[in-house]
């Protein structure tokens, strides 16, 4: 045999080969590394409220409070320390997007496989309910629910699940479809194989590659929209701002010359957004056959 | 376990047809045949000759809008034609076990060997996993793959073509079955690996007893490996006997214009001998004889459908059946 390469290594060489999608790799491992020790890096628990002081409101970036801490992004008309409220920002931002993907795949995924491996009018049923979903702006459908079950992570995470998981039900339906027709489903029928073991242990792993792709994209876009819902007010509750409230809170003074207040949380939202969106492009060049060189 | 004379496998005038927008398609129109313990049996046909189709039928796999309309199978005694799906399960696999065309295909790239083989065991036996180890070890051993422990840890893609339709044999091979059908599985394996396949086969079958159906459309594959020989065109069976019988004295037209074509057999210099014309569309064949518009010998009786003999030990479905 030929030098041992497993399929692992050969998946990281070729993903090492883009420079800029390591970069993005190595930036989204410091924002999660920052989003998980967040109440160990940060210099105060922006969501005590005890611990804020008003009159230390809207200090400029680098400026002392009155009991002599300096604050290196300065604060938000709260008082609040900018630093530790990005700190907290983006532990919320990733962990709402990546539960909210979670949920949202093992819906898509399991409606998606059954609707292609069973087809007729399971197929007919899921894939117009997905058709309908899809035919409306995410974000819509995201406001009209909020609107409905008010503030709160959960209630987040449940619009946003909602909006998401029709992409990645069309997206495995397509490549399940594909797979059915491949001989080894055939063999396992043969087998007399059990329909449940022939659709998630045989078809399914075969499927995975385009849902990878989808699914990182996707962790971008929930982070965004879940910014964006913040940022109108519908999205977390005031007392626990995400990266969007924060942006939020500082629009007001925009104009003022205080300019932090929105800034800073918006560069690590764009940062964060990038990273995954590079890493994302690179896993789509690799995971694909169509594009292999 | 039944006796050495009563066939395993014994197929009575079955009829698979085929519901379309443009008609009724009898892919198998009346087929009858049987098959005795550790005996092979080559069914011989053209791309469409309803070859295929009739292992399909066999294993219980006829996928709407086809249906089984008529005739029955009987497997060790008991007719399987009318079994629902989950009494098929307990055959699938088990009694009956089918082996394909590409063994490129039929292996699941993802899954290593002893996932695919044990699960085979277990969908049918409660057995430990030890015991279903054993018996992996055992079926990849009898198809002669060395070194069976490591093998079992390997995916698919770390074996070679021929390797992979052992593997795929020993998997038909693992819980013993009665009948094996065989869908032309060497077609795309070389000659030399072919030969060692075809080998191997006759040898388990020989020691087993298990009745195997080698589904070809190569007449040279069958000569070395069957016993039988039932040859199919247009859904139904047109000549069948004993490969001796059969492939040196054929009865019917279309068997020696098939036997003819082999490039083997004809003069260095001339150009290829055929059959000419093409099979015709099962939808458009009407009553008569489906072959008398490629024949030679074709005559006024033939706008009727000749009749045959099941019993006899050769015999063709054809009004002038060339004498022996």
């Amino acid at each position: 045999m030929a030098a041992e390469q497993t399929p692992l290594r050969r998946f990281w060489s070729e993903f090492a080969e883009s420079k800029l999608a390591l970069l993005g790799l190595a930036v989204l491992v410091v924002v999660m590394v920052i989003a998980v020790a967040a109440p160990l890096l940060a210099p105060q628990n922006p969501y005590d409220l005890s611990q804020l002081d008003i009159m230390d409101g809207k200090l400029a970036p680098g400026e002392q409070s009155a009991a002599g801490k300096t604050h290196l992004l300065g604060t938000d008309d709260q008082g609040r320390d900018m630093l530790s409220g990005i700190f907290y920002g983006l532990r919320i931002s990733l962990g709402v997007g990546l539960v909210s993907t979670v949920f949202a795949l093992g819906i898509g995924l399991t409606l998606g496989m059954v609707a292609a491996y069973f087809g007729g009018w399971a197929d007919t049923l899921i894939m117009r309910i997905v058709d309908i979903q899809l035919s409306f702006p995410a974000i819509l459908i995201a406001l009209i629910l909020l609107a409905v079950f008010g503030q709160g992570v959960d209630k987040v995470v449940i619009a946003l699940v909602t909006v998401q998981w029709a992409y990645y039900a069309r997206t495995v339906r397509a490549s399940a479809l594909v797979e059915r027709q491949k001989e080894y489903v055939e063999a396992a029928t043969v087998l007399a194989l059990s329909k449940p073991r022939i659709v998630f242990r045989h078809m399914l792993p075969n499927c995975l590659p385009p849902l990878i792709v989808v699914a990182t994209v996707q962790v971008a876009h929930a982070i965004s929209l879940e910014a964006t819902l913040s940022f109108l007010g519908l999205g977390m509750p005031v007392t626990e701002p995400s990266l969007g409230l924060l942006i939020s809170n500082g629009f007001t003074y925009l104009m003022s010359g205080k300019y932090w207040i929105s800034f800073y949380p918006g560069v690590a939202l764009l940062v964060t957004i990038m990273a995954i969106n590079l890493v994302a492009d690179q896993l789509r060049d690799v995971l694909n056959p169509r594009l292999k060189k | 376990m039944s006796d050495g004379t009563k066939p395993v496998l014994q197929v009575e005038n079955l009829q698979t047809h085929f519901f379309t927008k443009a008609g009724v398609v009898k892919a198998v129109d009346g087929v009858s045949f049987s098959v005795e313990r550790g005996q092979v049996m080559g069914l011989v046909g053209e791309s469409g000759s309803g070859k295929s189709m009739t292992g399909y039928s066999l294993m219980g796999l006829v996928d709407a809008p086809g249906r089984i309309v008529d005739g029955h199978i009987w497997l060790n005694g008991v007719d399987v034609t009318r079994h629902d799906n989950a009494d098929w399960r307990t055959l699938r696999g088990n009694r009956v076990a089918m082996i394909f065309q590409d063994p490129m295909m039929t292996l699941n790239p993802v899954l290593r060997i002893d996932t695919q083989m044990m699960e085979a065991i277990t969908a049918h036996h409660h057995v430990s996993r030890q015991e279903a180890l054993k018996r992996c070890r055992a079926a990849l051993a009898q198809v002669g793959i060395a070194s069976p422990d490591e093998r079992l840890q390997a995916y698919p893609h770390q074996f070679s073509g021929g390797m992979r339709q052992r593997v795929a044999i020993a998997i038909a091979l693992l819980n013993k079955p009665d009948v094996i059908i065989a869908d032309e599985p060497t077609t795309a394996l070389d000659v030399t690996i072919q030969g060692q396949i075809l080998f191997e086969m006759q040898k388990l079958c020989r020691e087993s007893g298990t009745a195997l159906i080698w589904i070809t459309h190569d007449l040279s594959v069958v000569a070395g490996l069957a016993d039988k020989i039932a040859v199919m065109y247009a859904g139904k069976i047109v000549e069948a006997g004993s490969v001796a019988d059969v492939l040196d004295r054929p009865m019917h037209p279309y068997t020696s214009g098939l036997l003819g074509s082999v490039p083997s057999s004809n003069v260095r210099g001339k150009p290829l001998r055929q059959i000419r014309g093409m099979t015709p569309s099962l939808l458009a064949i009407g009553s008569g004889c489906a072959f008398r518009d490629r024949c030679d010998d074709r005559a006024a009786a033939c706008e009727a459908m000749p009749t045959f003999d099941v019993s006899a030990p050769h015999a063709a479905r054809c009004h002038f059946p060339r004498l022996p």
